[in-house]
């Protein structure tokens, strides 16, 4: 029993860390009804922005105010030069520029940094720590820490203010949008910008675990069934879909995995994914598509 | 009335689409409080105009004064500042949003809170979203559509969005109000219905209100004002009564009436 909570509780934090991740599509889904292909790629742009920056003799909250900065600056510049040529386009047009922004974020970030695979030691230790009783590691519970502060800042931004209807508004219809004096510009500005701090938070967390490399960007793949379960329009749904697929991956693999072949971490979150798009294609928290015909 | 400068005047307006003409080279006014209907058959740059009008659209050429400003290019965001409100013809709502939700957000340039202190609920917000909430709901009230306010737009039957549409344009408390189309796939019982709104909104408001329409009827009746659209140029501008005795609007337009 104790061992089966032991591997639950890595399980659900190690699932936190893919809600870190999730987190910027939700931001930008709900901005403007797209998946952003370039989230992996603005996570890896951040931690290897800081790293470098940090490598260079640049204490730690300098070098994370500067990336934040340029963050703010790739945000302006998507802002300019893919989405307001875009204005009233359909949604995959938008889809298909995430797509090519990717590729060339990744790109930028190899012209100014090199290709190099960079350590990033955070100082938090990753020693286990027991706590009644399970050893659960350190550098999950700053992560969990750090994920719940976000979704927390997020839910009152997204709930509070006015500026959660505004994104519904603007991811509905843009034309409407513009005719009741939302300015897009700003708010797509706002919502980047936002994505690209998560995606920073995202890539310290990340890069301080894996190694800051171009694999990196690789880990949204997971965010995928993270989102198909949580929904990709709820921040919650982030939270809790990573919960889910940590949780289960991590039981599968020690329940089931003996049962079928090990390694089935790598896949188990899709097959759950998979079914979850049967039975609830919305996911737990999206929301329904609600079409008169 | 006419000692009055016009609240919206266009001077000679052009707008192409690559190299297709679709507005060339008009020009008339509106006076404040009036109802002037834009007719015309389908295809004459009716839409084209209400778009260089709210900024959608930029003109090639020509000036657009609006309360005594004038603009070569209007920007979407500036009309709506300036109090210009529209609606169109294909119905532009927030589908997935409440009935309430949308007339809110016609709200948006009235909000007076910064979203730390909505974040906070303090500040000037608490008073700020009430003040907000009871004029959607007179809003709500005026068009009659309470019972409907917590539906979710896109179940509502097509009749209701356009009065929806209204609603959230309403609620912004425009000066200038532009309809496309108010009242396109309506019966007749509804068509009233929608044409006593609008008349109600100019009396009550003093809303000055420009609107496509295409039937003659309805047209008649609302405006004091019509201008004549046909293949992007103004060929009629005057009272019912003028237009309908305009021999150049007679063979453009009503022709097949007579």
């Amino acid at each position: 029993m104790d061992f089966f909570l032991e591997v639950l509780t890595g399980g659900l934090l190690a699932g936190v860390m893919y809600s870190l991740v999730a987190i910027g599509f939700v931001l930008i889904y709900k901005a403007s009804g797209v998946f952003n292909f370039a989230q992996g790629a603005m996570v890896l742009f951040a931690a290897l922005t800081f790293v470098s920056l940090w490598e260079h003799g640049i204490p730690f909250w300098g070098a994370f105010v500067m990336t934040l900065l340029s963050m703010l600056a790739l945000a302006w510049g998507v802002e300019r030069v893919v989405l307001r040529p875009l204005v009233n386009r359909p949604p995959i047009t938008l889809f298909m520029a995430t797509l090519g922004l990717s590729y060339v974020i990744e790109g930028l970030a190899q012209l100014l940094w090199g290709s190099q695979v960079h350590g990033l030691e955070l100082g938090i230790s990753d020693e286990p720590l027991e706590v009644g009783g399970m050893l659960v590691s350190q550098f999950d519970l700053f992560a969990a820490g750090v994920a719940g502060v976000l979704v927390l800042i997020l839910s009152l931004l997204f709930n509070k203010t006015r500026i959660g209807i505004t994104l519904r508004a603007v991811a509905d219809d843009q034309l409407a949008a513009l005719a009741v004096g939302i300015r897009l510009e700003r708010i797509w500005m706002i919502v980047w910008a936002v994505a690209g701090f998560v995606g920073l938070v995202a890539g310290l967390l990340w890069g301080a675990r894996l190694g800051v490399q171009f694999s990196l960007s690789l880990v949204v793949l997971k965010a995928l069934p993270v989102l198909i379960i949580g929904g990709f329009t709820s921040v919650g749904g982030a939270i809790v879909g990573g919960l889910i697929i940590g949780a289960s991956e991590k039981l599968a693999e020690i329940y089931l995995g003996p049962l079928i072949g090990g390694g089935i971490e790598n896949w188990f979150p899709y097959v759950l994914a998979l079914l979850f798009l049967l039975v609830r294609p919305s996911g737990i928290f999206g929301e329904r598509a609600i079409e008169r015909v | 009335m006419t000692a009055h400068a016009p609240l919206l005047e266009l001077q000679h307006i052009s707008l192409s689409f690559k190299g297709i003409k679709a507005i060339t080279d008009i020009s008339f006014a509106v006076q404040q409080g009036e109802i002037c209907a834009l007719i015309g058959p389908n295809g004459a740059g009716k839409s084209s105009l209400l778009n260089v009008i709210n900024g959608v659209y930029q003109p090639d050429e020509g000036v657009i004064s609006f309360n005594s400003k004038s603009y070569s290019r209007m920007k979407a965001h500036q009309a709506a500042v300036q109090g210009i409100a529209r609606t169109f013809q294909n119905i532009a709502l927030f589908k997935g949003m409440s009935v309430l939700d949308n007339v809110l957000t016609g709200r948006n340039l009235k909000v007076r809170s910064n979203w730390l202190e909505q974040m906070l609920n303090s500040g000037r917000a608490p008073a700020d979203y009430v003040s907000q909430r009871i004029k959607a709901e007179e809003v709500i009230d005026f068009l009659r559509i309470n019972q409907w306010r917590n539906s979710i737009v896109g179940t509502l039957p097509y009749g209701l969005q356009k009065r929806v549409e209204l609603a959230r344009a309403l609620a912004s408390e425009p000066r200038l109000l532009l309809l496309d189309e108010p009242m396109a796939g309506m019966n007749n019982e509804e068509k009233a219905e929608m044409s006593a709104f609008i008349l109600d909104t100019q009396r009550e408001f003093g809303t000055t209100v420009v609107l496509i329409e295409h039937d003659i009827g309805v047209v008649m009746n609302l405006s004091g004002h019509v201008v004549v659209l046909d293949y992007g140029k103004k060929v009629g501008d005057g009272t019912p009564d003028e237009v309908r005795h305009n021999p150049e609007v007679i063979a453009a337009y009503l022709g097949t009436k007579h």
